[in-house]
């Protein structure tokens, strides 16, 4: 296997030029939405509005401003898929079409897809979606293809201020650390890395700095495996059905042996 | 508080709507209707084997059913059995870890259940003339053998799919571990109504009817119990059914599908009170999985 490689996403260097969204859907040839006519969300100019299918970057902002609009800041992001170590699509995924590659990231295979959408609901980050032209989930594969002719992804080759970079894990990671000393020495003390360690999910392949709480870009705190209520959630059904069993047993049985005790007594009693 | 009063919050909808809810309530009618009858063949007066025969009945065209509304729901129908066999190796394809990959393994299973408990029991009624068949139903060994294995797929098909929604990362399905043991339970209740509706259609009154009655009403109460827990155990997050969803689970749910039926059997069980109990379950069973598949994806 290659060394695990992903995305560091610097998110105060973005400027939300929106160029990897772009080449994204470029490189990887998907449809616009709406065949092309422009629809705005009144969200800021935010007009992609999510991670989906067709979408598979999505530049996201934020606007934090106080009320009178005398002080604020903007948070951009540029989110992707977190290409988890322990990926939830992956795991519940029944057709196998979801895949672990040679780089450590996680890919969807098309052509065994059938649409049944278990990894839309497993994925804690609400990354992955239908797209509508082949009716199979889709995502970011992190240019799988232009990875394994040694080229990097197309977003972050786009990428103008590098707030997306793209390396070995090893290398982002130390790279990530370093800039947050960095902006914690010039003042800028929230800034933390998001997912950079196996803490959240054994490590995200595509790892963030961030400078304000989680939830605040859309992204869960404590994101978790959908399988941790297997165990409890199969002992507790087994619970119902040897309940239901047993209720079954008791009002079916009862009678009868009620009544075949009455019969033995006629029977019994009888001269 | 809190905007987000836990981590699924962030997730996407799957967007599994009637098709899906529909599935829910036939999965479990046609597991339901077949653990009761192999319950009812096993444990219960010769005579009421008419009301076994029944569920057998009703199991095989729920399963069926299932099946074309799950196929109807794939974007790529004609990928179905992608859920079974490898598309790239042709290897089968299993996860014991991923329910829904176990239970595309199961319907299989309990579908051929079904199709030979539903032979054995029109020859056992002689509606079919292959007398042979007889075998597969009880009280012979095999059949009882065949009633005990089919009836335990049964239960698997109608609860795994609460299993199923717990082994994700949506808000409600994936923050309470008691779905499974919900979705069994009315599974139960759902079927013996419907066996009792049907019943009464055809104007039986074999002893059994009474005790399925019985039955359901303790199936009820057991339901309520285990909606109350639920409720519980969801902690901050019940907070997602403060709306029109938690308003039918409130009034549809609990009201009408069982406080009114455990009231009508409290009242006594006369024929029009045993039909009208066995219609609110119904009711209320299917209203349950409209609240349980919607209201997680509305959030």
């Amino acid at each position: 296997m290659a060394e695990p490689m992903g995305f560091y996403t610097d998110t105060t260097v973005c400027i939300g030029c929106k160029a990897c969204e772009v080449a994204c859907k470029e490189w990887n040839q998907l449809p616009s939405t709406n065949g092309g006519v422009n629809t705005l969300s009144g969200d800021s100019y935010d007009n992609t509005r999510r991670l989906d299918g067709i979408h598979w970057r999505h530049v996201k902002f934020i606007e934090q401003f106080t009320e009178d609009r005398k002080d604020g800041r903007w948070l951009l992001m540029s989110d992707v898929c977190k290409h988890c170590v322990h990926a939830a699509c992956l795991e519940v995924c029944p057709t196998g079409a979801i895949t672990r590659t040679e780089f450590d990231t996680v890919v969807i295979q098309s052509d065994a897809c059938n649409g049944c959408r278990d990894c839309i609901a497993a994925c804690p980050f609400g990354v992955i979606d239908i797209n509508p032209v082949s009716g199979t989930a889709q995502k970011c594969t992190l240019c799988y293809d232009r990875l394994q002719s040694g080229l990097e992804p197309a977003c972050s080759k786009a990428c103008p201020t590098q707030s997306i970079q793209f390396g070995t894990i090893k290398e982002l990671q130390g790279r990530a650390q370093k800039r947050v000393e960095q902006l914690h020495q010039s003042g800028e003390q929230r800034a933390y890395l998001y997912g950079a360690d196996e803490r959240m999910l054994g490590g995200l392949n595509s790892f963030y700095l961030l400078v304000d709480k989680p939830e605040v870009y859309g992204l869960p705190p404590d994101p978790k495996m959908p399988t941790r209520n297997l165990a409890a959630g199969s002992m507790f059904s087994v619970l119902g059905a040897l309940l239901v069993g047993l209720l079954g047993v008791f009002n079916f049985r009862d009678r009868g042996a009620r009544e075949e005790q009455r019969r033995r007594e006629n029977e019994e009693t009888r001269p | 508080m809190n905007a987000f009063p836990s981590s699924t919050f962030f997730s996407a909808a799957p967007e599994w709507g009637w098709l899906i809810t529909l599935y829910f309530f036939f999965g479990g009618l046609a597991g339901g209707s077949y653990f009761l009858a192999s319950l009812i063949d096993l444990f219960a007066r010769p005579q009421d084997r008419p009301l076994s025969r029944l569920g057998f009945y009703i199991a095989f065209p729920c399963i069926v059913i299932s099946g074309i509304l799950l196929t109807f729901d794939l974007h790529r129908p004609l990928r179905f059995w992608h859920m079974l066999i490898e598309s790239n190796t042709y290897q089968p394809m299993l996860k014991l870890w991923s329910p829904m990959s176990v239970g595309s393994w199961a319907l299989v299973i309990f579908g051929a259940f079904s199709f030979v408990s539903l032979l054995g029991a029109l020859a056992d009624a002689e509606r079919i003339p292959w007398p042979a068949w007889r075998e597969v139903h009880p009280p012979s060994i095999l059949g009882r053998f065949v009633a005990v294995i089919g009836g335990i797929f049964g239960f698997y098909v109608a609860g795994y799919t609460g299993v199923l929604l717990a082994v994700t990362n949506r808000p409600i399905w994936s923050d309470t571990p008691v779905l499974g043991l919900l979705f069994i339970v009315s599974a139960a209740s759902t079927s013996a109504a419907l066996m009792i509706l049907l019943a009464d259609r055809w104007q039986w009154s074999m002893p059994g009817l009474l005790d399925l009655h019985r039955f359901d009403a303790w199936v009820i109460a057991l339901e309520f119990i285990i909606l109350i827990t639920l409720m519980i155990s969801l902690g901050p997050v019940l907070r997602a059914w403060l709306n029109a969803w938690g308003l039918l689970l409130l009034l549809g749910v609990v009201g009408v599908g069982m406080l009114a039926p455990l009231a009508l059997y409290w009242r006594g069980s006369g024929q029009r009170n045993m039909m009208i109990s066995a219609a609110l379950v119904l009711v209320g069973g299917f209203l349950l999985r409209v609240v349980i598949v919607f209201s997680a994806q509305g959030v």
